[in-house]
């Protein structure tokens, strides 16, 4: 049975563990639910389905909206979000995708998904599934690390069309990204780029579903800061 | 003679053709000699530009999408700079690929420390799940880069290339292989070593043991061996000398042993010159290898 938006919450108080990343877990929140409910072609019957549309969560940090939206949606069941961090649990405070259903990459050292997404965009690509998307989240901060700059630098040069980033900017970032935003960074970089309200489930969409005319696409979805 | 990096290539080049999954990824290094391929198949030959990290990344990527990445550039590039990479978006990933270096331990003397890895197999030794294959002859290595893509689907190799190579090719096989015999010691040869080894052992009584393939090390050759020579064990590896140790060590556990290990020392040189220039400083030449064997084995003769 899937569940609704309203619900989510509820799944994510049944984490009990000791969540020490607690605000930039729900700063994800909607971006993972209108991923999940409206624009992903993917579901629990299509994991090894060479087709399904690829979502990379770079930034493994605060994984319990990542796990209340899967379970929301079916791809582990809802028994497991009790046990959060426990030595039994498949669900760790970094998403392992050799322990969880539905999860493409491990992640939790920042600047490994959007590197990894413009090889997973490539392997699609040279297989000829041109079809299936991949999206990469990835946090303000977390574009500090330097693996990001290669990969934005490449994938906008390789244009590789079946790319979106989408970087959830709760200003967290200690030194920020300029007058220009993040978005200056990618769109010197040839990345179609566009900005909405992180917490608008329309914006969002349309956002998602909208043409980067053949380049990797970057959505900046913001977000209230850390107080 | 045609070098390992040449022969890799053209390997490399003829699996492309032949397998509409291999993919080869490159940060600008070797990108010339893949020109040809690079035409042919645009979509599975990717140089990324002076981009390493990128360059592991997109490996580890293209394997979560179902192809066979072979991953290549200088080792230190390779291995150190892109190390987290290897270790994250490759081995914790369950992500497998072929990385095949080139320059080893200090092919590049006159480029100084920047180009030398003598550290690599230690490395990639401390990840879980890699095969190390270190061929001594250009012509063996076709047919270990086959072998590594062959093997992917159970886990990834680590192809270590240099430009010292030994006089001739040997057949290959997977574990130890007995190139001579004898009674007081086996001294084993990694790749471009055995040349270097044959000469320093000479008239000497002692086993000479041949190994490309060292993860998984041949454990049970090695005691089959080292029984038959007074249980003394002589190591002798092109890059940091004891980076088998614990293997041999694990090997031999609970048997009576002694083991010398031979290879690069844990030492800035600061020398430029040739290899050969290194090797003599290092006790890595005939002349030097002798002298450790027989110090160690022969201690009565010195």
């Amino acid at each position: 049975m899937s569940r609704t938006y309203a619900e989510l919450p509820g799944l994510m108080t049944l984490m009990t563990g000791d969540e020490k990343h607690g605000p930039s877990a729900t700063s994800t929140l909607d971006v993972l639910w209108v991923l999940y409910d409206r624009v992903l072609r993917t579901s629990p019957d299509r994991l090894d389905d060479p087709g399904r549309d690829r979502f990379l969560l770079s930034k493994g940090h605060g994984p319990a909206a990542y796990y209340a939206v899967l379970a929301a949606k079916g791809f582990i069941p809802e028994s497991w979000l009790a046990g959060f961090g426990s030595a039994d649990s498949r669900l760790g405070y970094h998403p392992d995708r050799n322990l969880v259903p539905g999860v493409e990459i491990s992640s939790g050292s920042l600047g490994h998904g959007l590197p990894i997404g413009v090889g997973v965009a490539h392997g699609l690509i040279a297989r000829g599934l041109t079809s299936p998307r991949v999206f990469v989240l990835v946090g303000d901060a977390e574009l500090d690390e330097g693996s990001n700059s290669e990969a934005v630098v490449y994938a906008g040069a390789a244009g590789l069309p079946n790319l979106t980033v989408v970087a959830v900017d709760n200003q967290s970032s200690s030194w920020g990204w300029g007058a220009g935003g993040i978005e200056a960074h990618f769109a010197v970089a040839g990345w179609s780029v566009t900005r909405v309200d992180g917490r608008d489930h329309a914006e969002l969409e349309a956002a998602f579903e909208a043409s980067g005319d053949g380049r990797p696409r970057l959505v900046v979805a913001t977000v209230e800061g850390e107080s | 003679m045609t070098d390992m990096r040449t022969v890799f290539a053209e390997a490399a080049s003829a699996l492309l053709d032949e397998d509409p999954l291999a993919a080869v990824v490159l940060a600008e290094i070797s990108a010339d000699l893949f020109a040809k391929a690079a035409a042919r198949h645009p979509e599975r030959v990717l140089n990324v530009g002076i981009r390493e990290q990128l360059m592991v990344s997109v490996a580890g990527g293209l394997a979560l999408a179902g192809l066979r990445p072979i991953v290549h550039t200088y080792a230190p590039f390779l291995v150190e700079r892109a190390f987290e990479q290897v270790k994250l978006d490759l081995a914790h990933q369950g992500a497998r690929a072929v990385l095949v270096s080139i320059g080893a331990s200090y092919d590049a003397t006159r480029g100084g420390r920047t180009h030398q890895a003598p550290e690599d197999v230690a490395l990639i030794d401390a990840l879980p799940g890699f095969t190390v294959q270190v061929p001594g002859h250009p012509d063996e290595v076709r047919r270990l880069l086959r072998g590594a893509v062959g093997v992917l689907d159970s886990g990834s190799t680590y192809l270590r290339l240099s430009a010292q190579a030994n006089r001739e090719a040997l057949p290959l096989w997977p574990g130890l292989q007995v190139v001579r015999s004898g009674r007081e010691a086996v001294v084993v040869a990694v790749g471009p070593m055995l040349s270097p080894v044959l000469d320093a052992v000479g008239d000497l009584d002692v086993t000479v043991a041949y190994a490309t393939t060292v993860r998984p090390f041949d454990g049970e050759g090695l005691r089959a061996l080292a029984a038959a020579a007074a249980g003394t064990v002589v190591l002798v590896e092109p890059y940091l000398a004891g980076t088998s140790a614990h293997v041999v060590s694990e090997a031999l556990a609970g048997r009576a042993h002694r083991l010398l290990s031979v290879g690069v020392p844990r030492a800035e040189l600061r020398r430029y010159g040739q290899p050969a220039d290194h090797d003599a400083v290092f006790g890595l030449d005939a002349a030097g290898i002798r002298r450790s064997v027989t110090g160690f084995v022969f201690a009565d003769l010195t």
